[in-house]
């Protein structure tokens, strides 16, 4: 089975490991942790990814910059993005999907919703 | 005339014919009779058809009769063992939802007791205690207050969604928040969904406690508005916060305290030796 990166873009080192802790439930999936935007471009040209999560409101560089670096890059064009928002920020929430996320979950997290999607968009890409 | 020798043929002669007709009726008697006795067999022949189909039916139709009933009770208890099955089923597809669950909350308590003990740094240990409150409680307005044993005073040290000067100081003992203090005890709004914010009279009001020894209290205000009540995973968490947020805020802060010592020490032992 080959294995499926999925890069964790997040500030919160509680978040990540919650985030990364649900991914390991998932045959074949190696998770990256990076800690802002920046960090996360550097892993994106670093190695190939099949899956990115990444919160809005980090330092450095927020989500939304990320999501639109990223969709500029013909090598991330079709690679499927989750947000991480709260449920208050709507609007932040509609321009990264406007941007080209492709799904968002919201503050709790709940590790069944990160497998969910996980599922969903590892088959779909 | 005839002579007496011809007589004699002519006698034998009827005598023959005699015994011919006699032989003939006698073999027409005997064609008829088997005639007669064919029509017999034939009919004989039919009833006994007839009466064997006769003989034959209710057998065959009571075997039938007991293989039917073998057969639905071989369905009946198919039947039966299905819907054992899929009782099974349910009750493992039901069980793996709650173990699916409890997973997640084990998951949950793992990483923040983790996080909580992944420093020693008091600024990243209340850090991580607001992440948890946010990311894993999901509540957005909260505060932590830390007692001074000296004053008796409880104050903000932390706050989440709310300035904190406008968290008053709040006296051992006095309200929801020094009592909970006080006595130890965890403290949750009635209806959670009718609850004004007070901050006075919180949410809820978890006590951080070094075995029975309060150093202070996290009180929440409201909570994130997707977040309609608190989950039985999130009472655990409060239990697991009430002690190793306690012991994590109180261990960051010894170590805060001797590295400044430490480094006072270091000044003067460099000043004495100089």
């Amino acid at each position: 089975m080959p294995v499926q990166n999925i890069l964790i873009v997040e500030d919160s080192p509680t978040m990540r490991q919650l985030i990364a802790f649900a991914l390991k439930r998932l045959p074949g999936v190696r998770t990256v942790e990076a800690s802002d935007g920046v960090d996360g471009l550097k892993k994106l040209s670093s190695e190939k990814f099949d899956l990115i999560f990444t919160d809005i409101n980090m330092p450095i560089m927020d989500g939304l910059k990320l999501v639109s670096l990223v969709r500029s890059d013909a090598n991330y064009r079709a690679t499927p993005i989750v947000v991480i928002t709260t449920e208050g920020a709507k609007e932040d929430r509609e321009r990264a999907l406007a941007l080209g996320a492709d799904d968002y979950i919201t503050k709790p997290i709940q590790a069944n919703r990160i497998l969910e999607l996980a599922r969903k968009l590892l088959k779909s890409s | 005339m005839a002579t007496d020798e011809e007589k004699g043929v002519s006698g034998r002669a009827e005598e023959f014919l005699q015994l011919f007709k006699k032989g003939a009726e006698f073999t027409q008697e005997l064609l008829k009779e088997n005639e007669l006795l064919r029509y017999r067999l034939v009919q004989l022949e039919q009833r006994l058809r007839t009466h064997d189909a006769s003989e034959a039916q209710p057998e065959q139709s009571r075997k039938l009769s007991e293989r039917i009933a073998e057969l639905e009770n071989e369905k009946q208890r198919i039947l039966e063992h299905m819907a054992s099955v899929e009782r099974e089923n349910q009750d493992f597809a039901t069980r793996y939802v709650e173990i699916e669950a409890e997973n997640n909350n084990l998951a949950n308590l793992y990483i923040a007791s983790f996080q909580l003990h992944s420093t020693l740094d008091f600024r990243e240990v209340l850090q991580i205690i607001i992440e948890i409150i946010i990311n894993l409680i999901g509540a957005e307005e909260f505060a932590i207050l830390l007692l001074d044993d000296k004053t008796q005073d409880l104050t903000a040290v932390a706050t989440e969604g709310v300035a904190r000067e406008d968290i008053p100081p709040v006296k051992l003992g006095k309200g929801v928040v020094g009592q909970v203090a006080e006595t130890g005890d965890s403290h949750f709004a009635a209806d959670v969904s009718a609850y004004q914010r007070n901050f006075l009279d919180p949410m809820a009001c978890i006590p951080l406690k070094i075995k029975e020894h309060t150093i202070g209290v996290i009180a929440i205000y409201k909570l994130l508005i997707q977040k309609k009540e608190f989950a039985p995973v999130d009472y655990e968490l409060f239990t697991l916060l009430a002690g190793h947020a306690a012991t994590a805020i109180f261990s960051s802060r010894m170590y805060s305290e001797s590295e400044r010592k430490l480094s006072t020490i270091q000044g003067f032992i460099e000043l004495l030796t100089k």
